[in-house]
């Protein structure tokens, strides 16, 4: 399955990058299931996924948790907690 | 009415249009400024989800409007890298009476804090950094749960 995953933030600058096309594997089927595949791709996934109690995420732009489904998702956003305002 | 933007937001010119606003009786305002603290930040850059922001305040406007009759909404964030003293962000609400339209505001800059994907980044005297989360932003969002 086709996706794009953007990063921001302090996730943005561990990953190195803000944004990718991936194609998921077929057993990936909710946000942690994205998260445990993402961290063996390579030692920066790893570090922006260091500290999960920090990592909030959104599936096609809508808040989700980590069992949300990724099922037909166009885009999936992993972000620390916003500090906006 | 939301916007984000780069450009400067002008507090003035946005209170002025809420007054101006059908049924207006009682218009409030929240302005966010950039602190200086006591002169070790020198700068902070705004970054935020464009598409999911927007998104996250339109949900934050309809959600107020089915909570109080109020009248005209203005939300304007500012983005990108900005000074001690400018604006980042205006709230403003206008209504029939103060009440509904003082909930209403306070409401939408407390939910602002917890649901919309912006991230501040710090630049100081002492370094740069991604500003924290803060416990009571989360707790301020809660009472309106």
């Amino acid at each position: 399955m086709d996706v794009t995953i953007k990063y921001f933030a302090w996730m943005r600058e561990r990953a190195g990058t803000p944004e990718e096309r991936v194609v998921l594997p077929a057993h990936v089927a909710t946000v942690a299931d994205v998260v445990a595949w993402l961290v063996t791709r390579g030692e920066n996934y790893a570090a922006a996924f260091a500290k999960p109690h920090l990592v909030r995420a959104a599936v096609d732009q809508d808040s989700a948790s980590h069992e949300t489904s990724v099922l037909g998702a166009r885009e999936i956003a992993f972000f620390p907690p916003v500090t906006g305002g | 009415m939301i916007r984000v933007q780069t450009g400067i937001v002008d507090p003035g010119e946005e209170i002025g249009q809420l007054a101006r606003a059908a049924g207006a009786g009682a218009v409030t305002t929240f302005v966010g400024v950039v602190r200086d603290e006591g002169g070790a930040l020198l700068a902070l850059t705004l970054e935020h989800y464009p598409g999911m922001t927007e998104r996250a305040l339109e949900a934050l406007e309809a959600e107020a409007r089915a909570r109080w009759p109020v009248g005209d909404i203005r939300i304007v964030h500012r983005v990108g890298r900005m000074v001690p003293g400018d604006v980042i962000v205006f709230v403003g609400v206008s209504a029939i009476h103060r009440a509904e339209a003082f909930a209403a505001c306070e409401f939408l800059i407390d939910r602002l804090k917890t649901d919309a994907p912006f991230w501040k980044f710090e630049e100081g005297r002492e370094g740069a950094r991604w500003v924290d989360a803060r416990d009571g932003d989360d707790a301020r969002a809660k009472r309106w749960r």
